[in-house]
């Protein structure tokens, strides 16, 4: 673990500036403004060629992994220091970074087998 | 090997018992809670998008059903919720950027104000650029 947590800290600090930049946008648009009308809903046959280009699904593979591990990163801690979770150190760990991981697996998989 | 954790068998010293609830009693203690939460709902988003994924893939109908469910009174309140957090979380980030990285131009430190604003300027236009793209078709 104290090896790799010069790593986990990187993937913490890049994931958290995906997720500032990219995130509301894209929230904005997905969960607000089209499901409430302010804007049309792309069409099926506009974002599936947008999101079958090469360029996007590396886009989309950065937007969704890194953000999980910044997730995994300070949930973790929000755990320990929060609910005073301590000695469950070791379990924590494992099930966040490796639910990231399974997120990121499960991107890739699915960019990959789009089309 | 791990770290070692606690000390075994060392001779008990006074300690007051803190509340799960500690960080409700000051403001700057309840900001800080919440801004480690916003990253429940970076994930949240984060799972948002692959579902997405997966019914752009599945083809229009299944698609067709994704923005239904958007739709829902649960996942408008469910994203209302999570834009807020995702909101504060980035408006927390920007701030913080000129606490965790120095920047030195010329042997001289840019000003934190100059870095801030940097990020909200990158902000500004990527945030346009995202929705130029989503929106033409």
């Amino acid at each position: 673990m104290e090896r790799i947590t010069p790593l986990l800290w990187l993937l913490f600090s890049a994931g958290g500036t995906v997720a500032a930049l990219l995130f509301p946008v894209h929230l904005f648009l997905t969960g607000l403004a089209v499901p409430l009308g302010w804007v049309e809903a792309p069409r099926h046959e506009f974002l599936y060629r947008l999101v079958t280009h090469p360029v996007t699904r590396l886009y989309l593979l950065v937007l969704i992994s890194l953000p999980l591990f910044h997730w995994a990163h300070r949930f973790r801690y929000t755990l320990y220091d929060g609910l005073q979770l301590k000695h469950l150190t070791e379990l924590i760990a494992v099930l966040c970074y490796g639910a990231a991981l399974v997120g990121t697996a499960l991107a890739a998989y699915l960019l990959w087998t789009i089309a | 090997m791990s770290e070692p954790h606690y000390t075994l068998y060392h001779p008990r010293w006074y300690r007051r018992r803190v509340s799960v609830w500690w960080w409700l009693q000051k403001g700057s203690y309840t900001r800080f809670v919440l801004r480690e939460i916003t990253s429940v709902f970076v994930a949240f988003f984060a799972v948002v998008y692959l579902w997405q994924i997966y019914t752009l893939g599945q083809g229009p109908e299944a698609y067709g059903r994704f923005l239904a469910r958007l739709r829902t009174p649960l996942f408008l309140a469910l994203d209302t919720v999570a834009f807020l957090f995702v909101l504060f979380h980035a408006i927390t980030w920007f701030n913080l950027t000129p606490k965790a990285m120095v920047v030195r131009l010329r042997g001289k430190r840019v000003p934190d104000s100059v870095i801030v604003g940097a990020n909200y300027a990158a902000w500004l236009v990527v945030s346009g650029a995202v929705a130029f793209i989503m929106l033409r078709g």
